[in-house]
């Protein structure tokens, strides 16, 4: 199945949760929508699944118009941050329900509901609970009921809204490996919301990068990590050393100072560098672009993590880096530090 | 998740209670004893004691005799009617208030409370003004031959009006509470509406509603002020418990008069009894979350 999202608006009063947002999601994808709170990336899912109305645009599902049905004609599978599991039913009833309020005549005989849960519950590994109330049941495993609820019916779409967002980091990350082990088992067009950077980029095949209602960038992992294409992408995802730049003729000035690195075409004007703070190289003082004082190293694990006070301009700009261990740092050694990789993107862009 | 706070701040109060010296914790609670047994202990007392004054046989006729036995049934009727009423309109309007937005929404919520804040007496007159022989219907109804005033239509209506808060004040807070995820859910798993409604709101807040019910009937079958401006005191027609009680009363047929009492009294103490354990299956689901 695949989702096409064409030119949504949606607005809240006064705040445009959307702003003319496009999208193109294939079938049998695994899709994240990263942002921050207030992104839209939630309003977005949920206008996918019915439960909200945008105010323009058009969905379509393998090329049918989607907001011509309503939320229970899509045939979308839901899973809530809270879970929303039905909690004077156990779960077994809750799984059922999505079986048993089928209209008469495509309903299932009992036996073949029985067989179904079974079945789902089997598939989430938590058979043994089926006579339990939502209450009596960890995070996790409401987490998994509510999936198993929503796979229920056969779902065309599975849409997961901040799927782990309620689970501990142990959990989390247990439950991480599990739903892309059960994606690739069933197979079917998924899309999850996270605000979790690390959830997005190691669970979904592409990731859709949000801010303010738009979308930034759409890529796979490797693209929105490894070449960011906004300075919001940039800054959201992964740690960054940002500074200040100005392009004038060809050339990246950092205050009064010439850094020798091309600007990649970047329009002149004020503008952003910005570096990875593991794309540093480490120099003698004096040979590299930029050059400040060790002020605090945490050794351990494979990298070295030191805050530098960068001298640019006659001020002081405290950046983190990460270097490998090979070369000790001391603190109040003065080192030069030269920009392995880089982007600049334009101030205010 | 939010009525564990005031839980918390209840076990608080109770320890600061205990650091009081005893003897003020004494006098309060003799203060508070004093007070319950002057205003609520001795006046049940009396209205059983004087209603066995003459012996159970006289108490038993006097509840068997043809006005009592009418204006049972009729108090019957009328709180039947008004709770089914009441149910119905409280939980939409509970429904309407919670789980969606919308233009007037406050203007709602406050309009609910209105009997609350205005005199039953007043409730009465204002269906008398509306609907008896002078009033701004009266023409109308007279001519099509429809009697609401002084005959048990009014009564209804008049019970209605007064006793109409209780459901949804209880379901209000209890539905918002709850929020709509769950409904959201049933939705997209292909419920209507309908079905939503039915297998997973209405069980959610089943003893909530159950509650409301209860306080609903107890008001309803006690009314006095509103149902005696609109019931015209037709005695075997248009009286109900309450009424009868004061005209028993006024007739100096003290066992008689008792003898009702003794049955709303009843019902009172009976209505406590159940509001007790809802309230516990009440904490108990909402605790489960």
């Amino acid at each position: 199945m695949t989702i096409e999202v064409r030119n949504i608006v949606k607005r809240f009063g006064d705040f445009t949760a959307l702003d003319n947002v496009d999208l193109k999601v294939e079938s049998g994808e695994l899709l994240a929508l990263l942002g921050p709170s207030g992104s839209g990336k939630t309003t977005l899912l949920r206008i996918i699944a019915g439960l909200e109305w945008p105010d323009a645009g058009t969905i379509s599902f393998d090329g049918e118009d989607a907001l011509a049905r309503g939320a229970g004609e899509r045939n979308v599978g839901f899973v809530f941050q809270h879970y929303a599991l039905f909690r004077h039913m156990n779960v077994f009833e809750n799984v059922a329900f999505g079986l048993r309020v089928q209209p008469r005549s495509v309903r299932m005989n009992e036996a073949g509901i029985k067989k179904r849960v079974t079945e789902l519950l089997d598939l989430v590994q938590l058979g043994w609970l089926a006579n339990r109330y939502p209450s009596q049941l960890s995070g996790g495993q409401r987490q998994r009921i509510a999936l198993a609820r929503a796979l229920a019916i056969e779902p065309r779409i599975l849409l997961l809204d901040e799927p782990f967002g309620a689970l501990d980091a142990k959990v989390r990350k247990e439950l991480r490996q599990w739903l892309r082990s059960l994606h690739e088992e069933i197979h079917v067009t998924s899309i999850f919301v996270t605000h979790d950077q690390e959830e997005a980029l190691e669970v979904a095949n592409r990731v859709v990068v949000m801010d303010k209602g738009r979308i930034e960038q759409i890529g796979t992992p490797e693209e929105v990590y490894d070449r960011p294409q906004t300075a919001f992408v940039h800054s959201f995802i992964g740690e960054s050393i940002v500074l200040p730049v100005n392009i004038e003729a060809g050339r990246v000035q950092l205050g009064d100072k010439v850094l020798d690195i091309a600007p990649n075409g970047a329009t002149p004007g004020p503008s952003q560098l910005f570096i990875r703070r593991h794309d540093v190289i480490l120099q003698p003082p004096g040979n590299g672009d930029l050059e400040g004082a060790v002020r605090r190293v945490r050794a351990f694990g494979p990298v070295q993590r030191a805050d530098i006070a960068l001298r640019t301009n006659g001020n002081e700009t405290m950046i983190e880096i990460d270097a490998p261990r090979d070369r000790e740092l001391k603190v109040g050694e003065v080192i030069g530090l030269k920009p392995k990789r880089y982007r600049i993107f334009a101030s205010g862009a | 998740m939010s009525e564990t706070l005031p839980l918390r701040d209840l076990t608080k109060a109770k320890e600061s209670s205990r650091s009081e010296p005893a003897l003020v914790r004494y006098i309060i609670i003799a203060l508070a004893v004093t007070f319950l047994t002057i205003f609520v202990v001795l006046p049940l007392i009396v209205v059983f004691t004087t209603a066995f004054s003459r012996g159970i046989g006289a108490y038993l006729a006097a509840l068997a005799g043809e006005e009592a036995l009418a204006a049972i049934r009729l108090t019957l009727i009328v709180a039947a009617i008004s709770v089914l009423l009441n149910l119905v309109f409280g939980i939409a309007a509970a429904w309407a208030i919670s789980k969606f937005e919308f233009p007037g929404k406050t203007f709602l919520n406050t309009l609910i409370d209105l009997p609350f804040s205005v005199s039953p007496v007043i409730s009465g007159l204002v269906f008398v003004l509306l609907f008896g022989a002078q009033g701004l219907l009266g023409p109308w109804l007279l001519a099509n031959d429809i009697q609401i005033i002084f005959a048990v239509p009014g009564i209804v209506l008049a019970t209605t009006f007064v006793t109409f808060p209780f459901v949804a004040r209880e379901m209000i807070p209890l539905m918002q509470d709850q929020g709509t995820s769950e409904e959201e859910a049933a939705l997209s798993l292909g419920a209507s509406g309908l079905k939503t409604f039915w297998r997973v709101t209405l069980p959610n807040v089943k003893w909530g509603l159950l509650y409301g019910v209860l306080l609903c009937n107890a008001r309803a079958m006690g009314e006095f002020g509103a149902v005696s401006v609109v019931s015209g005191h037709i005695r075997g027609e248009t009286n109900t418990m309450p009424l009868l009680v004061e005209i028993l009363y006024n007739e100096y047929q003290f066992v008689a008069a008792f003898a009702i009492a003794s049955l709303l009294a009843m019902l009172a103490l009976i209505t406590l009894v159940i509001k007790i354990i809802l309230e516990g299956r009440l904490e108990r689901h909402h605790s489960d979350h």
